[in-house]
């Protein structure tokens, strides 16, 4: 059975949920192999194996790190050229689509992006399901020239426990000189409280318009915390600097599928909803009826936010206890 | 310092959108169509560095007849000179054959530094700038939301998952924006006036020599098998606040096992 590739998406040694995904759907087309850019592959070698992965590549080259994208693409097409793997797939993140789109350059393949599912189609060949206009239109696609590359949206398939040896294999990182054009000189991270990452939260808390101002945002974050949520907001929040612009949900900003998507004073504009429409199950708050977030919502309460709000808190800590 | 921004037109993303029945491609003559968002940031970003540093920036677009709406609003925001790449067998080309013919056309034209949109809001591929830096063998800058130049050296910030990355590198490069990077500007009505005496240059396959088989819809490597309008959302159940919405929210909570 040939190999399927999946580039692991990991930090300090600890493997990101969605490699773990990819895991699942890299085994519906071959055998998985994870390609292991970087330091931590003995830290994260058991949970490759829990989710099934039969080989980690690892290169373990500062230079993966220093460098934007490109070195990641080649370390890939090196991979491809000796392994002929049946696919290659990436985490269907914004740099995660970047080295889809380089590799499909060098290896002369096709390439998908934000694939919500995938599954090894009539021919054998991946067959790729895209949400496309922020999920008004399901697209199923196909690879037609190359190795397929596929880049799987966060939080789109269920990871599924199934045993793998993981055996760890180095592969060495021997870099161009085109690819350390672009070197990382600092990175910086924003604080966001030890709330989980937006597009990968199995819940997720936005705020709206309705929330009034900086101040009346933060009772969204009370809400989050109190689901063990990510917390997002609407454009008007954002763009009103309520609450910082990397926590957008909608068609410009993030694309988020949760299992829960709670709005709170959101209208639900045709741009918000396609950052958040397939979401598993969608709960709403909002004091106008004819919002048009109630249109897709499973649970809708129609009243003022600053009086819902704090009674489903004071009701989720009574639950709890 | 000679800039190149690639801007692409669009639908309108505040109405509903759709794809051709026959191909499962973009309808791109809508009459809707306006500059891709994360575009315009690039046009502000262009016209802000040669404001500072000098130079002059060209807008390069691809698309059909009805792309030069987009390429004269460029102009009257205060760029230079357009080129349009405009043949029909381009029509349904993906990302990769997209990016072969830009790459085309921008090794005919002088440049140091090409500006992208990080993404297209219709296809949101965000593989174009990327694909663009890989084919020329120029230093990806992409995903900035902050551009600073000095000399031929050029440093951005970098929108990471977590927070950003400050990326340098030595001009020429390819630079892409992302959304609300920078405020791009009005076109005066002076602005207006003077684009409609700008230049725009149409180039077809045939001048930047590029195989028609290896473009389009039928020369992309990707194929859209089948399509559908998602099934609307079984209707959910709304209830009014009478003092219990709170309540009857954390009802549904537990119902459906978040709480």
């Amino acid at each position: 059975m040939a190999e399927v590739l999946v580039l692991a998406e990991h930090a300090d040694g600890e493997v990101k949920r969605v490699t773990c995904e990819l895991l699942t759907a890299a085994a519906r087309l071959g055998e998985p192999a994870v390609v292991w850019a970087g330091p931590g592959a003995e830290a994260g070698r058991e949970r490759l194996a829990e989710y099934g992965a039969a080989r980690v590549y690892v290169a373990d080259s500062a230079d993966l790190a220093d460098y934007v994208v490109a070195p990641k693409a080649e370390l890939l097409a090196a991979l491809v050229a000796d392994k002929a793997p049946a696919a290659v797939l990436v985490a269907g993140t914004a740099e995660g689509k970047e080295v889809a789109g380089r590799l499909a350059v060098k290896t002369e393949s096709g390439v998908l992006t934000d694939a919500v599912d995938l599954v090894a189609g009539p021919d054998g060949h991946p067959l790729a399901t895209q949400a496309n206009f922020g999920g008004a239109i399901t697209v199923h696609s196909l690879v037609r020239q190359g190795t397929p590359i596929v880049a799987v949206r966060p939080n789109a398939i269920q990871p599924v426990a199934a045993p793998g040896a993981a055996e760890i294999t180095a592969v060495p990182a021997v870099l161009s000189e085109a690819a350390r054009g672009a070197r990382v000189t600092e990175r910086v991270t924003a604080a966001r409280g030890g709330r989980p990452d937006l597009t990968e939260a199995q819940i997720v808390v936005s705020g709206g318009r309705g929330t009034g101002s900086e101040e009346g945002f933060k009772i969204i974050e009370k809400l989050a915390d109190a689901l063990g949520a990510a917390v997002g907001a609407s454009r008007a929040v954002t763009d009103a600097g309520w609450y910082p612009h990397q926590f957008q949900v909608g068609q410009t900003g993030k694309t988020v599928s949760p299992q829960l998507y709670v709005a709170v004073g959101i209208s639900g504009a045709i741009q918000h909803r396609a950052g958040m429409q397939t979401s598993k199950t969608i709960m709403a708050v909002n004091k106008d009826p004819e919002a048009p977030i109630f249109e897709i919502a499973d649970f809708g309460v129609v009243g003022d936010l600053f009086t819902v709000v704090p009674q489903l808190l004071d009701e989720i800590a009574a639950r709890k206890n | 310092m000679n800039i190149v921004v690639c801007v692409k037109q669009v639908p309108d993303t505040a109405v509903e959108r759709t794809l051709r029945s026959e191909d499962g491609t973009v309808d791109r003559l809508l009459p809707d169509g306006l500059i891709n968002e994360q575009d315009e940031c690039a046009i502000e970003e262009g016209l802000r560095i040669v404001e500072k540093h000098g130079g002059e920036v060209t807008i390069v677009s691809m698309g059909p007849d009805k792309a030069t709406e987009s390429i004269r609003k460029a102009l009257s925001m205060g760029a230079a000179k357009g080129v349009h790449l405009v043949d029909d067998a381009l029509a349904g080309s993906d990302a990769l054959a997209t990016s072969l013919t830009l790459a085309e056309v921008l090794r005919r034209t002088e440049f140091d530094l090409v500006i992208c949109g990080s993404e297209s809001t219709d296809a949101r591929t965000g593989m174009l700038p990327a694909m663009l830096a890989e084919r020329l063998g120029l230093p990806q800058l992409t995903l900035a939301t902050q551009v600073d130049i000095d000399g031929d050296a050029i440093t951005i910030r970098r929108v990471s998952g977590d927070g950003y990355e400050v990326v340098t590198a030595a001009l020429p490069a390819v630079v892409s924006m992302v959304e609300k990077s920078n405020e791009p500007r009005y076109p005066s009505f002076k602005g207006i006036m003077a684009a409609k005496k700008k230049p725009i240059q149409a180039l077809s396959l045939a001048d930047i020599a590029v195989d028609a088989a290896s473009v389009g819809l039928s020369g992309s490597w990707t194929a859209v098998a089948d399509f559908a309008a998602r099934p609307p959302r079984a209707a959910g159940v709304i209830v009014k606040d009478e003092g219990d919405g709170g309540i009857s929210a954390a009802a549904f909570l537990t119902e459906r096992k978040f709480i």
